[in-house]
């Protein structure tokens, strides 16, 4: 059983007691508007803080980075047209796809790693998903107000105010959402001439609609969507629970300290009541993204953003009772009575080992192997049309199309040489040119002495060497063809 | 022209196709219509399913817009079959799209945006378009894609397929010349001589005689009785051995030999011939040209092969045009 049917079991538990009626209901709902409330006491409470700063350092970098330039050329661009790579001073190509296989591998595990210890810290921190809903969030609390008063703006009818908020709080979203498209599309096409043409009106087609494209799915998931995309079409968010286990870090409510649940009153002790340390004032609920009432236990519409900790360490302190009510436990600790030193010993456990094993074995690999790129590619093609050739003096020939890829962003030149057979020779040009991260055919033609080579086929090897650094040399084999008799 | 062998097969896939939509649509209609009774489970906020004695289906409605999109996914593969061609070959779509047209139309397309370049080129005259560093790129592009499979990616040929970036010609290496070769084709003929020189000897005696002339290895008393014999071979060759262009007869005197150097290759050239020999119909014929690239391709292809030839000359100095 995994820890999300754990909170289910619990969320019955809790609410076993006042059985609901039955219902009779369609497989589909209407969607249900949430209006989060972000003012928790005066200025940003503790978890809010953290999740405004990695606002601020993802969006940073993000609407940053097209921007930054690296000599003559844009830092970070991912030239689809050209298919080159620029990311600072290393430029991809097409053929070093294996990089990306790495970056996304590594992604892949640095998800499991973080998931395994701490829950769904990407998914309320640092997911797009997330970091946009929190910045239209903020638009709309700064034009209609927080939640109270949005409720009440949409419960009106239309007025004049009414539709000036609404146009104005669009407008607003419009031009954030345009704002990321561009940059978005930034990254792919040079962000300056981008914007430019986008400044003259003349942009190109495609540019035009990639920039609409994102800027409308930043829109419409960020203004509309919201935690429907979380909850419906995330899958991340549906396969999380195979990296969960009870010693993960998730946002719980301490259900022994808190139940049962009431607001008291100022003239009696708690205790008197029978009550738990639950005021029960709600906030937990006002302030979830999703929606939910974290007091029903794990759910899978949590995105972990702790928004409702910050809440109720703020009523506890009001009411001069000890924080933690809601906070981030494991669901062994909850149980057991884990203490923090308990808990940090179980983060050190066999999956979370391996995920970081994994981590690390993939970030070195990746990291050699960049190291070690050479930045210089040779693929030699045998002419298939002719086999070998007789040429003057009694002596054979082949002849190949050699493709030199010069992967760095400087001219170079180049020499050539051949081996693998007596007296083998190049008869063609041995050294050549080539411009700056650009591709050159070069036609190859190579000798030997008929008498020494039989018929059939030879392998033979060669290898291109820079002629400013003879560190960036390849080894290309390819076959060399005897005369028939 | 019909993809099937069979009008059953349209059938079979238009019925399979209608029968999918119709089902999808039925099947959506009747979810969305249908009422779960919630709580009547033995816990709470479940339908009541239970399989396996404790798996429960928790009722966890789908949003409303979810179910509309569903319904605009069946309302568009019904426009899609209406327009576009989905339902086997016998109904074509009110578009009347097809691939191949499609293909011509982009055909069209890349004539209309790349046909006043060509033009210009074909307006030029063949060594200034030799001597234009894009013109020599779309001939040497257009040449690798239709000739280097017989000659050889950097044009020198190979057995029996004429070396192009030297400067001896079989039929001419003036612009007329290459271009007529590229448009019209060439038909080598050697016929079989030995009947008319005489024994299998006398033949070996002209093969020596042939290698003399050139100055390649020989034997010069066979080569001496040779000479003699060679009066057969003159007609074509020329009494001097020289070759006749017209006729697409090789210069016997120098060091290029495109069925071979050694005494057994011009044995057998002269004994069986060349491109005459039933085993080998199509030897030394370079096929016409004319149908498969357009005029200004071939302009464009010859002039590459014209600045092969003449790399060192055309590049510096294009000669004035007539």
């Amino acid at each position: 059983m995994n820890a999300v049917d754990e909170g289910r079991k619990l969320q019955e538990a809790s609410t076993s007691a006042a059985k609901q009626a039955e219902a009779v209901e369609s497989l589909y709902a209407k969607r249900v508007e949430i209006y989060p409330r972000s003012k928790i006491g005066d200025g940003l409470a503790w978890f809010q803080k953290w999740r405004w700063a990695t606002v601020w350092i993802t969006q940073i970098i993000f609407y940053g980075l097209p921007w930054l330039m690296w000599n003559d050329r844009q830092a970070v661009l991912f030239e689809l047209v050209a298919r080159r790579f620029y990311i600072f001073g290393l430029v991809l190509w097409p053929q070093d796809i294996v990089f990306l296989t790495g970056i996304l591998i590594i992604a892949a595990f640095s998800l499991f790693l973080f998931t395994a210890v701490g829950g769904r810290l990407w998914c309320g921190y640092a997911c797009p998903q997330t970091v946009y809903t929190e910045i239209f969030m903020w638009i709309e609390k700064l034009i209609e107000g927080d939640r109270a008063r949005r409720m009440v703006l949409d419960r009106e009818p239309m007025s004049p105010r009414k539709f000036l908020l609404k146009a104005a709080k669009h407008m607003a979203w419009f031009a954030v959402a345009l704002w990321t498209g561009y940059t978005f599309v930034g990254y792919f096409t040079p962000i300056r001439e981008l914007g430019a043409e986008m400044l003259a009106l003349q942009i190109g087609g495609w540019s035009a609609l990639w920039v609409l494209f994102y800027g409308f799915a930043t829109y419409g998931n960020a203004g509309w969507m919201r935690e429907q995309v979380c909850k419906y079409m995330c899958p991340y968010a549906r396969f999380q629970s195979a990296m969960f286990d009870q010693d993960t870090l998730i946002v719980t409510y301490d259900e022994a300290r808190g139940e049962p649940r009431g607001p008291g009153s100022k003239k009696k002790s708690r205790k008197d009541f029978g009550l738990g340390d639950c005021v029960d004032c709600g906030l937990c609920v006002q302030v979830c993204p999703t929606g939910i009432d974290i007091r029903k236990g794990l759910q899978y519409e949590c995105i972990g953003c702790a928004a409702c900790i910050d809440a109720c360490d703020h009523t506890m302190e009001k009411v001069g009772l000890p924080k933690g009510l809601v906070r981030y436990s494991t669901t062994n600790a909850m149980r057991d009575n884990l203490d923090s030193r308990a808990m940090w010993r179980r983060v050190f456990r066999p999956r979370v080992l391996v995920y970081g094993a994994f981590l690390l074995a993939i970030t070195a690999a990746l990291a050699v192997a960049l190291s070690l790129r050479v930045p210089l590619k040779v693929d030699l093609i045998r002419d298939r049309g002719a086999l070998a050739r007789e040429a003057d003096g009694g002596q054979v020939e082949n002849v190949y199309r050699m493709q030199v890829s010069n992967t760095t962003e400087a001219r170079r030149s180049y020499t050539m040489t051949v081996s693998g057979l007596p007296g083998l020779a190049v008869a063609s040009e041995t050294r050549f040119e080539v411009g700056p991260a650009a591709v050159a055919s070069i036609p190859v033609r190579l000798l030997a002495d008929a008498g020494q080579v039989t018929p059939g086929s030879h392998k033979i090897a060669v290898e291109v060497r820079a002629e400013d650094d003879p560190g960036v040399a390849v080894r290309e084999t390819t076959t060399f063809l005897g005369l028939r008799r | 022209m019909s993809d099937f062998t069979s009008v059953f097969w349209d059938y079979f896939i238009s019925i399979i196709t209608i029968v999918s939509v119709v089902g999808c649509g039925v099947f959506l209609w009747s979810q969305s219509t249908h009422r779960v009774k919630v709580g009547a489970g033995p816990e709470p906020d479940t339908t009541g399913h239970v399989w396996d004695g404790d798996l429960q289906e928790f009722h966890n409605p789908l949003p409303r817009w979810w179910m509309w999109l569903f319904y605009i996914t069946v309302v568009f593969s019904v426009v899609y079959l209406v327009l576009y061609p989905g339902l086997g070959t016998q109904f074509k779509g009110i578009f009347n799209w097809t691939s191949a047209r499609e293909h011509q139309d982009e055909v069209k397309a890349a004539e209309t945006k790349f046909g006043p370049l060509f033009a210009s080129y074909l307006k030029m005259d063949l060594p200034a378009v030799a001597a234009d560093e894009r013109g020599r790129q779309m001939g040497g592009r257009i040449f690798q894609n239709n000739c280097a499979q017989c000659h050889g990616s950097d044009a020198r040929g190979s057995r029996g397929f004429p070396n192009l970036a030297d400067s001896d010609w079989l039929y001419g290496g003036s612009p007329e010349a290459i271009k007529t070769s590229i448009a019209n084709g060439r038909n080598g003929v050697m016929p079989a001589m030995a009947a008319a020189i005489g024994g299998a000897e006398d033949v070996t005696d002209v093969a020596h005689y042939v290698l003399s002339l050139s100055g390649s290895p020989h034997d010069s008393a066979r080569a001496a009785r040779g000479q003699a014999k060679f009066a057969a071979c003159a007609a074509c060759h020329g009494a001097d051995a020289k070759g006749n262009q017209t006729l697409g007869a090789p210069n016997l005197t120098d060091k290029i030999w495109l069925y071979g150097a050694t005494v057994a290759a011009i044995t057998e050239t002269i004994t069986k011939g060349r491109g005459s020999n039933t085993l080998t119909p199509g030897q030394s014929v370079m096929p016409a040209w004319k149908g498969s690239l357009t005029d200004a391709e071939i302009h464009l292809v010859a002039a590459y092969v014209y600045s092969l030839a003449n790399s060192g000359r055309a590049a510096a100095a294009p000669p004035a045009a007539k």
